[in-house]
């Protein structure tokens, strides 16, 4: 809502105040004031001058020398602009006068003629190019007649006026009016406001002799009021309510339109009027529209409507959209000389459709959307009608014609002073309470500590206790309450056991050396699809889609973090970031319903994704490109941070390297897997070799155990063994260690292996694995003899059960 | 025989004196102390002296013999000490080389942000609540006293699964269903952070997919002024002790009274400048009363209970505290973006 600072001004008293203080004050009391801004950059010295004579400049084709009346004298000036002539009523900057962009006006000589002053254009006055009416925008501006000469030309065209911005939740609608500011205005500065008496001369003639209304569907149109107004001039409003408008942001076109417009921002009630003689007939009837009935509406657009509409009909065909914007066909013309004028009461919801439905936002409709003051409809009406007798010459017909079911009664709400004070903490006194209610206008009956309340309906917004809570306490001044703590019983607020367990990963995946990012949860739909965990594919019907996506970048909820975590390491790459290791916990969304209907599960998964160098900027030494075993090397070293042992099962999945991919289980649990993105997809994202890890965290936290009891230091020695066994190439080294620990069980506590050698003095097909084996008794300390017979045994079996053969 | 005795002592310090290296002092101690060195042969010619001198004598030569192997072990240690200050003297190196990197990584901005909050109100006892992130319209609106219809729905336009799921708009369905959970008279002490999705197209401004962080308390005879100190105490710790905040009326469907909070701008101090567009202050969270249909519907009586709650976005104050201009910085992920904050 844009408010003039000078038409607040007719209204109340603000001149104890800057702009800049009121705006604070109506900030601090409730309505949040966006800006404070000028009409226009000041001028001074412009005053009104009448052209008594405009002649061709003697040495120059295409300027003028006028005579212009300023009022105290006559100045001759220089004028360049195509519009000027004799008679008319001008701007004029007179000598020592200043414009806009300190522009300082002197009386001087054009083309041998003296010049004492200026006659200006709205743009030199400072008006925004895009707010000057098209007539004028190639030249000066031109008066209505009834000025005068010497008259402060600023003032006229209210450029010294400011405009205050107000951001109103949607709670606050009472302001959307220039009365509601007011009364918010006089609450909040303790002044006074009412809002004025309507003054009609109603002609003897009977508007019920002209026009019946007739409401078919009285929830939707509680109150529909038809004044006549005979003898009509349409033509320009006057310059002072123009302005208002232009202030206000709405563009003025006739004084008809303005003044219903100038009422709507006024009151807070939109109104229309309608053409009588175009009208059609003598009978207005407001219903619910025909599914597929169609209007054409004062845009020229034409439009379908559906019994969700309630529409102004003659009785035969609609002529407006209730609420939301009028017909072409009884618009008002330049040669309208009767006027229907609608003030209705149309009910939020079905205004709220209509203008949902037709993507129709005007003045108009947010007002009725909000619900307007049920005692103003009326009075909008009779307001507006005493404008159209003052500024249209028109003859008010006797009485509104109505229907009229509407709810004018005031709420009644309740408040004690003790309570307030409990739920506010403070301590208010009874006086200040109902201090306060008068400064709001609310009317009240005070019984010992209660206040009955009649809430005034311009105030739809307070329904009960609390409501009146607030405005009490907005009054009072946040500003003025107390700072305390909560007096109530204390608890040990802290993380859950699954929260610590998240800070612990990520601790850890960060110490590992990734960075964390955060990816978006909507995916494409091929990227939602795309790089998801086996066990996750089994329970997953497919992803869960959006009904109504912004676009397809986002229109799917994603299965796995690795496709927007792909595409993040490749953002970066794009950009010369080519040493990436990434990674998410977050959630992914798992439905087992091909069509969704109840809530999908939410998975916590820990997921990364890394490429180009391992080790950025190396010095005296390889390069390390990250492979396969670094990332592997991280999700073993979460393994042992959480005390759950992984293995790994070569696996192919789609979209992963065939030969270098491993699904990961924890215990007899599938919990992710690990390996390189398939070179394809590795292209399509413009990666070079890239490898992902990604598993199911919250599993992960479901094995975690916290460990309870402290394990005894080994007191004994260990001893450590190595063997180097020759077995043939696609023996595993994971299953040969698993025969080791079996067979060396219960002496051999940890086999690593420590190297892997092929080629040179080694048979074609084989490898040699190297292992280091750790015997331990943790109750004494082991002989030679044990360990070498356990070792024999370890030999044997691997022997047996991979053919391997101790490396010579 | 005590004159020998001598002569070999001065013979042998002196050559202590002049060995050079180790192996020369070695050489000193076979020719002077080993068995078959003169001294040894001094020793053995005892027999011939008499009773009287042969302590003395024997007395002599261990005295002898313990001066020279002081003399070799002093000497030792000195040309050690010597070699050891000359070969570390070589293994010298320059310092200024950089050392061989670790790789560590860290967390994104918006994690440091929500753990140092959660962190904070852990500390005024607080738990930290979880929910789902695809809602039921039960728990985003109607729960949070947004009936099907109602105008402040405009105000969050969702993204909808189905007609009775969406993605939910704000993190306050955790709030609800917290409250839910519990008999309507426990105590409800909580925050919620987490993900929200709305209907905007992306921009500097706008994200589909932003982060939220709320909080709730419900509580017999919780009072207004009581939301105003915690906050009080959030805004100081977050943003510093020079910080003043300021509450102002607004509005919310699911609190009443309502408030939005400023905190004095840091650039100017109050004063006013483009930062707080003139106003000295800066928006920073929102918060009020717990509506008592909010309150009813959970199962507590608005008249015996009543709570404060508040919502804030970590992005809006990482880009205050930050000066970060664009939220998208958030979700693209640049290496150079998520570096810079690893401090944080």
């Amino acid at each position: 809502m844009l408010v003039s600072l000078n038409w607040l001004k007719d209204y109340i008293d603000v001149s104890d105040y800057t702009p800049e203080e009121l705006a604070e004050i109506i900030t601090k009391t409730g309505i949040e004031v966006e800006s404070v801004e000028p009409v226009a950059e000041a001028a001074q010295g412009v005053v009104v001058g009448y052209v008594k004579s405009c002649e061709q400049h003697p040495n120059a084709d295409k300027l003028s020398l006028c005579q212009v009346d300023v009022g105290e004298e006559t100045l001759q000036i220089v004028c360049g602009a195509p519009n000027i002539a004799q008679g008319q009523k001008v701007a004029v900057a007179t000598p020592g006068a200043v414009l806009p962009g300190n522009f300082k006006i002197k009386k001087t000589k054009l083309r041998g003629e003296a010049s004492n002053g200026m006659i200006c254009s709205l743009q030199e006055l400072g008006v925004n190019e895009k707010e000057v009416p098209e007539e004028y925008k190639e030249g000066i501006f031109v008066f209505p007649d009834d000025v005068e000469a010497g008259e402060d030309a600023i003032s006229l065209l209210n450029l010294d006026d400011k405009i205050i911005e107000l951001g109103l939740t949607p709670n606050r609608s009472d302001a959307l009016s220039m009365a509601g500011v007011a009364y918010e205005v006089a609450a909040a500065i303790d002044g006074s406001y009412t809002l004025a008496e309507e003054n009609v001369k109603e002609s003897e003639e009977a508007a019920s002799d002209y026009i019946s209304v007739n409401v078919e569907d009285e929830k939707a149109n509680p109150y529909y009021g038809a004044f006549v107004i005979k003898d009509i001039e349409v033509r320009p409003a006057p310059l002072w309510m123009r302005n208002r408008l232009t202030a206000a942001g709405i563009r003025p076109i006739n004084n008809v339109v303005d003044i219903t417009n100038y009422v709507l921002l006024e009151y807070g009630q939109p109104l229309h009027a309608f053409d009588y003689d175009r009208f059609g007939t003598k009978t207005i009837v407001t219903r619910r529209a025909n599914d597929g009935e169609v209007i054409t509406t004062l845009d020229d657009q034409e439009r379908t409507l559906t019994q969700d509409h309630l529409v102004i009909t003659n009785g035969e065909e609609a002529h407006a959209i209730a609420g939301v914007m009028g017909g072409a066909k009884s618009e008002v013309q330049d040669d309208t000389t009767t006027l229907i004028l609608e003030a209705a009461y149309f009910a939020p919801s079905i205004v709220r459709q209509s203008s949902k439905d037709h993507g129709l936002r005007s003045e108009s409709s947010t007002r009725f959307e909000k619900g307007v003051d049920p005692n103003r409809v009326e009075r909008a009406g009779k307001r507006a009608c005493e404008l159209l007798q003052k500024y249209a010459n028109g003859t008010v017909l006797g009485d509104v014609v109505s229907f009229d079911e509407l709810d004018r009664s005031e709420k009644q709400v309740t408040i004690e002073t003790s309570l307030i004070n409990k739920r506010l903490g403070t301590d208010i006194s009874h006086e200040e309470i109902g201090q306060i209610l008068r400064r709001l206008q609310f009317t009240f009956v005070q019984d010992g500590e209660a206040f009955h309340i009649s809430v005034p309906t311009r105030r739809g917004d307070i329904e009960r206790f609390e409501d009146m809570l607030e405005e009490v306490a907005r009054i009072y001044g946040y500003d003025n309450l107390p700072f305390t703590l909560p007096a109530g019983a204390n608890q040990a607020g802290g993380l859950s056991l699954n929260q610590q367990l998240k800070r612990k990963m990520k601790t850890y995946f960060e110490g590992a050396g990734l960075n964390e990012t955060i990816t978006y949860s909507l995916t494409k739909e091929p990227w939602a699809k795309m790089l998801v965990s086996p066990e996750v594919q089994r329970e997953a019907a497919s992803p869960v889609g959006l009904a109504m996506p912004m676009s397809e970048e986002h229109s799917h909820l994603r299965l796995s973090i690795l496709p927007e975590l792909l595409q993040s390491l490749s953002y970066n790459v794009a950009r010369k970031q080519n040493d990436l290791a990434y990674y998410e916990i977050g959630t992914v969304f798992i439905s087992d319903e091909e069509k969704v209907r109840t809530q999908p599960k939410e998975v916590l998964r820990a997921s990364g994704a890394l490429t180009g160098e391992w080790l950025a900027h190396p010095w005296q030494q390889e390069k390390k490109m990250v492979d396969f075993f670094v990332v592997k090397g991280i999700v073993e070293g979460l393994s042992e941070q959480l005390d759950i042992s992984f293995t790994y099962e070569k696996s192919r999945l789609p979209q992963m390297h065939p030969g270098r991919t491993a699904i990961i289980k924890a215990g007899d649990k599938e919990v992710g897997f690990i390996g390189q993105v398939h070179p394809k997809l590795q292209k399509e994202f413009g990666l070079k070799e890239t490898y992902v890890f990604d598993l199911n965290a919250e599993e992960l936290m479901e094995q975690y155990t916290k460990e309870e009891a402290f394990q005894a230091i080994p007191r004994y020695p260990s001893v450590s063994r190595d063997i180097a066994l020759v077995v043939d190439e696609d023996v595993a080294a994971g299953a040969i260690a698993e025969t080791i620990s079996e067979a060396g069980a219960p002496l051999v506590k940890d086999v690593r292996v420590f190297d892997l050698y092929q080629g040179e003095h080694l048979e074609d097909g084989k490898k040699s694995l190297a292992f280091n084996l750790l015997y331990l008794d943790p109750m004494r300390t082991l002989k030679d003899q044990e360990v070498e017979e356990a070792h024999n045994h370890i030999l044997q079996s691997v022997k047996d059960q991979h053919a391997a053969e101790l490396r010579s | 025989m005590k004159e020998r005795l001598e002569q070999l002592k001065q013979e042998a310090l002196q050559k202590v004196e002049q060995a050079e290296n180790v192996q020369g002092l070695k050489d000193v101690r076979v020719e002077y102390l080993g068995k078959k060195g003169p001294i040894t042969e001094v020793l053995r010619g005892m027999g011939k002296l008499s009773k009287e001198e042969r302590p003395v004598i024997g007395q002599l030569a261990n005295d002898v013999r313990e001066q020279i192997a002081e003399a070799i072990e002093t000497k030792q240690t000195r040309l050690e000490d010597e070699a050891l200050e000359k070969q570390l003297e070589e293994e010298s190196i320059d310092v200024t080389l950089p050392g061989r990197p670790v790789q560590v990584g860290g967390p994104h901005l918006l994690t440091s942000i929500v753990e140092e909050i959660e962190d904070l109100f852990i500390g005024m006892g607080f738990e930290i609540k979880e929910g789902p992130e695809v809602e039921t319209d039960y728990y985003n609106f109607e729960a949070l006293n947004l009936p099907k219809g109602h105008p402040a729905r405009d105000m969050q336009d969702s993204f909808y699964i189905t007609e009775e799921l969406l993605l939910r708009t704000h993190t306050s369905p955790v709030q609800a269903r917290t409250m839910g959970q519990k008999d309507g008279s426990e105590v409800v002490k909580m925050i919620c952070p987490g993900k929200v999705y709305r209907r905007d197209t992306d921009d500097a401004t706008h994200s589909h997919q932003f982060t939220q962080l709320e909080g709730l308390l419900v509580d017999k005879d919780v009072r207004m002024s009581d939301l105003k100190g915690v906050l009080n105490a959030f805004a100081k710790q977050m943003f510093g002790d020079d910080r003043d905040i300021r509450l102002r009326p607004s509005f919310f469907p699911f609190t009443e009274p309502s408030v939005e909070m400023d905190i004095s701008c840091k650039v100017c101090g109050g004063e006013g400048c483009s930062v707080c567009k003139q106003t000295g202050w800066i928006e920073i969270l929102g918060g009020g009363m717990v509506h008592p249909n909010v309150l009813e519907m959970a199962g507590y009586d608005p008249k015996e209970y009543s709570g404060f709650a508040f919502g804030m976005g970590p992005e809006r104050i990482a880009m205050l505290k930050y000066g970060v201009d664009d939220i998208r910085n958030f979700y693209t992920n640049d290496a150079r973006f998520l570096k810079q904050y690893h401090k944080a």
